[in-house]
């Protein structure tokens, strides 16, 4: 026998301990993914409990249903359209007024509503006691008491909702806000209107919709428009004049009168089922307070946190990313032992390997920093790390929580992006992701390092940090730029609540850790093997290539002269010679690595982009190299040395090779710059693609940065030409 | 007096929620409106934004948001 399935939707304010009570109803059979067209996370658990299968919706939390946000909008359409069996509203006891205004919203709509009245325990040592009997008499719903952190009451919240989906009551006769008499009139009115009329049929329940276009609310209007044609017009025009009716009547909007009603409907509940004892208590998170947002070390603390997340993220990360690199060495050389030479064998050691590889090893690191965030999240400080901040980054126009992200692009974009998923508004976080990259990554470190250390030797450091200070410089007017004209509007309004602090849960820390990086995993995978495999196609194609020596022969030859030599020292000396063939043979190897790169594909396009690199300074090579970064930045190093003919590893040889070229420290300058600012690495644009759901915004910042780059290099380079530099 | 000048530790009645449509309605939904009492809890250390208690929970404000709220009683 198939069990009965039904689907239950859990509502509430954020941090009434939702997010906590889900947890402990679906445990780890969840699955996490995205509200379908927008980057709101959509968790859901099947759990069978009771002979029936539910399905358990976590909604985003929201404060109301007013819809503002995508969280709202998201919310409200999913208990419109989706109509679940039952809504569970998870109230916070120690919030009770204030989580009202949602309950009444939803009650608004006509579901099954059914509260989950949490926390009881703690707003009982804060004095605060609610008559649950006379509250679920008065709105007429069952009430269930829970204590979401010890899983208390969770079995006796589904058997209720089971009963309540089961029980046919007609939701529309229960008791609802009722407003004033102007108000009212105005509904009554225009039901019968369109009552009247049969060829009106509404998309949603008749005293919703009205109340909902009183309000002027834009979605049900454009809904309406759309579903009932020329007849929605004559209705909209109906509810305009009422509008401005009920306008003239109050002095204000319906809407904030409405507002104000329903919180006078709350008002009046509070009365009969809350009290307090208005005792001297010791509220702890006021205490915490003290220090953690105090005027003199608020922001010495929140700067140690930070740094503590840094080294936990970026060295403490250190140790497991190179076992993971010798993992994914090991593997691609027993697999070179074990495969015979083919393209094959090329294709999967240094193509799929190396690039997946190259970003697997990323893994801790986001395992630790999401870690780190959660931790902030679940504990309440991030909004006091946003509460220290929201001044100096409403200076860019933008929200005190984008801070984290930016700060996170210092280590490495890829987690700082995926970081902008705490930000609520959706061009707040297109606006961070946009200008994270300039937070200059450490992956770009090196290339600086080498760069500085060869032509700026005794200034080295201060260049580093002029260019690091560059991309903070950078970012701050593009973001300004960007709010004016891209993403024009206020920044979001800072009206945010300060939650109480709150002991984390392991579990839940755990979960949303391995949520983030499992998402990591899964959608990195695909873009990076597609884009590794292109770029090992065009560096390792064509196959014979015309070599202007013969290096095989060449090679033999100087292994057959030190052999003779090696027989003639007669095991004297032998060792000291065997070193000299080793580094004659690496030589030539190397001679033969930068001809098969400067006549592959990626050589050919480095060449026909020589142009558009030389007014930069930059020449071919530099070129092949910045366009390897492509797949990673720290391969930039690399590919040069493969290509200014390095001998031997080390930076020494390259630096012989770089100062004997036609590069000059203005042009290594102008090549820092554009490295600073042009188009991130793979992982980074696969992130963004993920984050910000849309191709368009993907190209955008590509294209822009790129832009940017080079107009910038071009300054550097031609602007110290006429200085004469 | 408006929000946006009272001094921490000082507490007052709101008497008028005023600012853009969005903004405002946002304010009042989450309990800020005429009659609600209101308690500076603190200004951030760089004067901005101002925490406050209203119905029992903290909410902060952006001073340039608090500008549009007129309080009476303050003590």
């Amino acid at each position: 026998m198939s069990q009965k399935s039904l689907t239950i939707a859990l509502a509430g304010n954020p941090n009434s301990g939702k997010t906590t009570i889900f947890n402990n109803i679906t445990g780890t059979r969840q699955k996490v993914g995205n509200w379908p067209g927008v980057t709101v996370e959509k968790k859901e658990g099947i759990v069978s409990k009771y002979g029936y299968e539910l399905k358990i919706i976590d909604l985003p939390g929201t404060y109301s249903l007013t819809p503002f946000s995508i969280e709202e909008i998201v919310a409200r359409d999913f208990v419109l359209d989706e109509c679940p069996d039952v809504v569970i509203d998870i109230i916070d006891a120690s919030n009770l007024e204030r989580s009202l205004y949602l309950a009444t919203q939803l009650r608004e709509i006509d579901c099954k509503v059914l509260f989950a009245l949490n926390m009881a325990d703690v707003a009982r040592t804060r004095g605060i006691k609610i008559d649950a009997d006379k509250l679920s008499e008065l709105l007429d719903l069952p009430i269930v008491f829970t204590i979401g952190n010890k899983s208390e009451g969770i079995d006796e919240l589904l058997k209720k909702a089971i009963e309540l989906a089961e029980s046919d009551v007609d939701t529309s006769g229960k008791r609802k806000v009722k407003y004033n008499k102007d108000i009212e009139n105005s509904i009554s009115k225009l039901r019968s209107f369109i009552e009247k009329n049969s060829e009106i049929s509404l998309p949603y329940k008749t005293r919703w919709t009205i109340i909902k276009l009183l309000e002027n609310d834009k979605i049900v209007r454009e809904r309406v428009l759309q579903k009932v044609g020329d007849q929605g017009r004559n209705v909209i025009q109906e509810v305009q004049i009422h509008r401005e009716l009920l306008a003239d009547r109050f002095n204000d909007d319906p809407e904030i009168v409405m507002t104000d009603e329903r919180y006078g409907f709350i008002a009046g509940i509070l009365k009969e089922v809350f009290t307090t004892i208005t005792k001297q208590r010791i509220d702890i998170s006021r205490n915490i307070d003290l220090v953690l947002t105090n005027r003199f070390i608020g922001f010495p603390v929140f700067i140690f946190f930070i740094w503590a997340m840094f080294q936990l993220t970026f060295s403490l990360g250190v140790y497991p990313m190179e076992w993971l690199d010798t993992g994914v060495n090991w593997f691609s050389v027993s697999l070179d032992g074990l495969l015979p030479d083919s393209l094959l064998k090329d294709l999967l050691i240094n193509g799929v390997i190396a690039g997946v590889g190259s970003v697997i090893v990323f893994l801790p690191n986001i395992l630790i920093l999401f870690f780190c965030i959660a931790l902030f999240e679940d504990t309440g400080y991030m909004s006091r790390a946003a509460f220290l901040m929201d001044r100096i980054m409403h200076l860019i126009g933008l929200h005190g929580k984008s801070f984290i992200p930016m700060l996170m692009g210092f280590g490495c974009s890829v987690p700082a992006i995926m970081a902008t998923r705490t930000l609520e508004s959706e061009k707040d976080r297109i606006l961070t992701i946009l200008i994270t990259p300039f937070m200059s990554c450490s992956a770009k470190l090196p290339i600086y390092i080498v760069l500085t250390g060869i032509f700026f030797s005794a200034k080295a450091g201060n260049v580093i940090f002029c260019i690091y200070f560059a991309g903070i410089i950078i970012a701050i007017l593009a973001g300004r730029l960007f709010r004016s004209t891209l993403l024009r509007g206020a920044d979001a309004p800072f009206v945010m609540e300060l939650p109480p602090y709150r002991v984390p849960m392991v579990k839940s820390l755990i979960i949303h850790m391995w949520d983030r990086s499992k998402m990591f995993l899964k959608k990195m995978g695909g873009v990076i093997l597609i884009g590794s495999v292109v770029i090992w196609t065009l560096s390792a194609f064509p196959r014979n290539i015309q070599y202007s020596r013969d290096y095989i022969a060449e090679i033999n030859s100087v292994r057959a002269s030190y052999n003779t030599e090696i027989i003639a020292a007669n095991g004297l000396d032998s060792q000291h010679i065997e070193k000299k063939l080793d580094a004659a043979i690496a030589e030539l190897e190397m001679a033969r690595k930068s001809e098969m790169m400067e006549k592959s594909y990626m050589g050919r396009i480095g060449k026909i982009l020589a142009p558009v690199f030389a007014p930069l300074g930059i020449d071919w090579r530099g070129g092949v190299a910045l366009l390897t970064g492509f797949v990673a930045k720290e391969i930039v190093v690399s590919t040069m040395g493969i290509l200014y003919l390095a001998e031997g590893e080390g930076s020494n040889t390259l630096k012989n090779a770089l100062l004997s070229s036609d590069m000059t420290p203005l042009s290594a300058l102008a090549m820092m710059v554009f490295v600073l600012l042009y188009l991130p690495c793979i992982a980074t644009v696969a992130t963004i693609k993920q984050e910000t759901g849309s191709f368009k915004w993907t190209l955008f910042s590509v294209t822009y940065s790129t832009l940017l780059a080079w107009v910038a290099a071009f300054c550097v380079y031609q602007g110290g030409k006429i200085l004469g530099l | 007096m408006l929000l946006s000048e009272m001094k921490e530790g000082q507490t007052g009645i709101i008497n008028r929620v005023g600012g853009k449509s969005a903004l405002r309605r946002r304010v009042l939904e989450m309990g800020v409106l005429k009659g609600s009492e209101i308690y500076i809890e603190k200004y951030a250390p760089l004067k901005d934004p101002l925490e406050l208690i209203v119905k029992g929970y903290h909410l902060s404000l952006r001073v340039e948001e608090a500008a549009q709220i007129t309080v009476e009683d303050v003590k």
